[in-house]
């Protein structure tokens, strides 16, 4: 009684280095449904789509097109066989006009094949009205809002008659009126016998708009099915559902003063009002889907960004705003979500990674010694049991592990009272994650006060002293450890706090 | 102005209608923009010495900038795309010289042939600098950077030091340089028509409108499924030949050529592009706002010699001109970005 698939994965799998983005997946999508893609962050969502759209080729299994295999090498394939993808960050040309990033390389054309730009201006309005809105096709696509984006990538798609349109994430940055309206417009062309996939972290959405889903873990295919008779927590349950045997070693401290205190911080747009204390001793963590604010807040705090109000307290004394060197000298450290970008300078040497921060400490007279450059690597390197050839090899060789360690040594040598870090163990391998997680809490125990960021949820459970979480740049819920759950920390993540 | 001023308390059609008459003014405005610095570059000078605008004096003021403009042509179409060409100068150099030598040697040379000498050398130095970037992966900036130097150590090694003088070569070419149609000369006719050429193709023509698309935001482009690399490729052997038959164009006016014909003249031509709007990042600009950018920096030129104003004061004015439109366009955008956060996108049908 089901009618064959437009498109389908047939066991694909993708791998990036050591790092398998999807394993096995299968997924397929039938004319007339829209079809939820769901997963944590990191379950290969994106990786999933990016194969769709022909950006990435899988390694095993296949495409299937109406049945066939396709090998699609580029974009062009992917939309030539009718796939749309409208990215979470709209891709738009922002010079050039609404009319033309509809129909970028395939303008109406007139005499001598020029193009005709009062017949794509048309055909536009055309387009927009078959959607239910008014944009003018001749402004330019800059200045438009992530709304209005959408809808012109949506026109796109329709442009070329798209059978399969996938949407990544198509509501995170819209408010509740434009929900609305991307909901009339998916449904318009469901009933039109078009394909839809729709990643959203947000379930009622999921509930309100499709029919079936597919559930995606670690890369892994957990379930795909019909949503009816599921509800929001059955299908949490599909997302987390790992077994929490890998415990994480956090021995339990008796919290001493507050040493890091932020209160009622807001950077207009990213976060809003957010308050909490960090203790000695405690591991705090901060949870919340990629882009609720979580990596904002922690870089308000150190001074990177310049909130627009409330305070960051340090040991009783405020910091001044936007000063990374007043919150270093407060006693806070660092460890950025991005090392390579952000943590380390890459083609410079272990030991000079290390020292980074501590140049002050290691120089007479402002001449940096060598010397004490290097026995301090070299003491750090022993602590935290970093593998390497020699100190003088550049960082960049080092696995992804080992470079955290780098990081994290590089900020240990300051002997922080608080330290923040965000995504701590990303990328990283289970040994040295256990051993990331080890020096943690023997920092914690140390009566370091510990602020951590992490999309890991088995990571935040074990961790963890208590766990806020952030939803859309609020927080949403704050956990104390006993009352942690995958459960209530997902649905809280998800906007589904339950309101005590 | 007043009408973009008040936008906020507009209704949001008209704000809607501000927004847009503003962004396809601000278009136009960059040239118009430039007419008026012409005119406010002129007239004063005419004042001081009438003899400036006699018709002899304002057709050399075309002939001397239909070199830097033809130039100014082949930079827009790299620029657009979020590159840069700074090896045009050395390799107008190049096509100089070794078309004069060919047709100092070769004296029977037919008139087209030399010229497409020089065309074609500066398709092959073009071809080499796509190549080296389209597929290489290098930077424009640090690839043309390098066969600037490249090429003209290729000029001096070829010249040892020779030079070919207007009484070697032949007078065909000669006349090219100094002949008129209808009062205007040849040369600037023949820019003219590049520059048509250029403007319909970049305005009218999906390649064309592919090259603004790379510019404005290469990884959408890509997406998009536009073959980025091809027309990467394309557009430096464009600004390469364009270059190439710059550098026979140069023979044909100037008669004399040695090994550093053209040095220096990159710097000129980029300027040039920027002065006319064509934004350093891609994404934007006309090829006749870069012509009128290399018109606008000769006349200037041309007024401070007029006006007697000292060599090296000439330079810094034509710097600070350089960075007084650099911040225009700045402010231009900002404004532009503001008017058209401000106009509400869409509303219900």
């Amino acid at each position: 009684m089901d009618r064959p698939p437009v498109v389908a994965l047939d066991e694909v799998s993708k791998s990036f280095g050591a790092v398998r983005a999807l394993s096995g997946v299968s997924l397929r999508l039938l004319p007339g449904e829209a079809h939820a893609l769901l997963g944590e962050n990191g379950a290969g969502k994106s990786t999933l789509i990016k194969t769709l759209a022909g950006v990435h080729r899988p390694d095993a299994g296949q495409v299937l097109v109406d049945g066939s295999a396709q090998r699609f090498s580029g974009p062009a394939d992917a939309l030539a066989a009718g796939i749309a993808i409208i990215y979470q960050e709209p891709t738009l040309f922002g010079d050039l006009s609404v009319a033309e990033n509809v129909f970028m390389g395939r303008q109406p054309l007139g005499f001598g094949r020029r193009i005709d730009v009062a017949e794509m201006h048309a055909r536009t309005s055309e387009l927009f009205s078959r959607l239910g809105v008014r944009l003018d096709p001749a402004r330019p696509a800059r200045g438009l809002s992530i709304a209005d984006q959408q809808l012109v990538e949506i026109a796109k798609a329709l442009s070329f008659d798209a059978r399969v349109i996938v949407m990544d994430e198509p509501t995170a940055a819209l408010s509740a009126h434009e929900v609305q309206r991307l909901f009339g417009v998916v449904r318009a062309l469901r009933d039109q016998d078009a394909a839809v996939l729709f990643v959203s972290h947000r379930l009622d959405e999921v509930f309100a708009l499709c029919q079936r889903a597919t559930v995606l873990r670690d890369g892994g295919f957990v379930w795909s099915g019909s949503l009816e008779g599921e509800t929001p927590d059955s299908l949490v349950r599909r997302m987390v559902g790992r077994d929490l045997s890998q415990l994480f070693p956090k021995e339990d401290t008796t919290a001493g003063d507050v040493l890091l205190s932020v209160q009622r911080l807001t950077r207009e747009g990213v976060f809003t009002d957010v308050s909490f204390d960090v203790r000695a001793g405690e591991i705090v963590a901060l949870s919340g889907l990629v882009g609720a604010g979580r990596s904002e807040v922690a870089r308000a705090v150190f001074g990177i960004d310049r909130p627009d109000g409330g305070a960051v307290v340090v040991r009783g004394r405020k910091l001044k705003y936007g000063s990374p060197t007043a919150a270093m000298a407060a006693g806070i450290g660092f460890v950025p979500e991005d090392r390579r970008q952000q943590g380390l300078v890459m083609d410079a040497s272990i030991e000079r990674n290390t020292a980074l921060a501590s140049l002050g400490r290691l120089s007479t007279f402002g001449l940096l010694r060598r010397r004490s450059e290097r026995a301090l690597a070299q003491d750090w390197a022993v602590k935290l049991r970093l593998k390497f050839a020699r100190l003088s090899d550049p960082v960049g060789v080092l696995s992804g592990g080992n470079q955290q360690k780098v990081v994290l040594a590089k900020w240990l040598a300051r002997k922080p009272s608080v330290l923040i870090v965000d995504e701590p163990t990303r990328g990283i391998d289970v040994g040295t994650k256990a051993e990331v997680h080890r020096l943690l809490s023997e920092l914690a125990g140390q009566g370091v006060a510990v602020l951590m960021i992490s999309s890991e949820l088995p990571e935040v459970l074990g961790m963890a002293d208590r766990v806020l979480v952030m939803h859309e740049g609020r927080l949403a819920e704050e956990l104390s450890r006993a009352e942690a759950t995958e459960e209530r920390v997902a649905m809280a993540a998800a906007g589904q706090a339950v309101t005590r | 102005m007043t009408a973009q001023l008040d936008t906020a308390t507009a209704p949001p059609s008209a704000r809607r209608t501000a927004a847009r008459r503003l962004s396809t003014r601000v278009g136009r405005v960059r040239e118009l923009g430039i007419v008026v610095a012409l005119a406010l570059v002129v007239i004063p000078t005419a004042i001081v010495n009438p003899r400036f605008i006699q018709a002899q004096s304002l057709r050399d003021l075309l002939l001397n900038a239909s070199i830097v403009a033809l130039l100014a042509v082949g930079q827009t179409l790299v620029v657009v795309t979020r590159n840069v060409d700074l090896s045009v100068g050395s390799v107008l150099g190049l096509s100089a010289f070794l078309t004069a030598q060919q047709f100092a040697d070769h004296p029977g040379t037919p008139l087209l042939a030399g010229i497409g000498l020089g065309v074609a050398i500066g398709l092959a130095c073009g071809l080499l600098n796509g190549l080296l970037v389209a597929l290489g992966n290098v930077p424009s900036l640090v690839v043309t950077l390098g066969t600037l130097y490249v090429f003209r150590g290729i000029d001096y090694a070829l010249a040892q030091g020779r030079q070919v003088n207007a009484a070697n070569l032949p007078d065909a070419l000669l006349d090219l340089g100094s002949s008129r149609v209808l009062g205007i000369p040849v040369l600037v006719l023949i820019t003219v028509v590049v520059i048509a050429v250029a403007a319909v193709y970049l305005r009218s023509y999906r390649s064309g409108r592919e090259l603004y698309a790379i510019g404005s935001n290469p990884e959408a482009a890509t997406l998009a499924g536009i073959p980025v690399a091809r027309r990467t490729l394309t557009t430096f052997v464009l600004s390469g030949l364009i270059a190439g038959l710059a550098g026979a164009l140069w023979v044909a006016r100037y008669g004399t050529v040695d090994a550093a014909a053209g040095t220096g003249l990159e710097l000129q031509v980029v300027a040039a592009v920027v002065v006319g709007g064509v934004a350093i990042f891609g994404g934007s600009g006309t090829v006749a706002g870069a012509a009128l950018g290399a018109l606008l920096l000769g006349t200037i030129t041309s007024c401070l010699v007029v006006l007697q104003i000292p060599a090296f004061w000439q330079q810094a004015i034509a710097g600070a001109l350089l960075l007084s439109a650099i911040t225009v366009d700045r402010l231009l955008a900002l404004r532009l970005a503001k008017a058209l956060r401000t106009s509400e996108g869409t509303s219900h049908a």
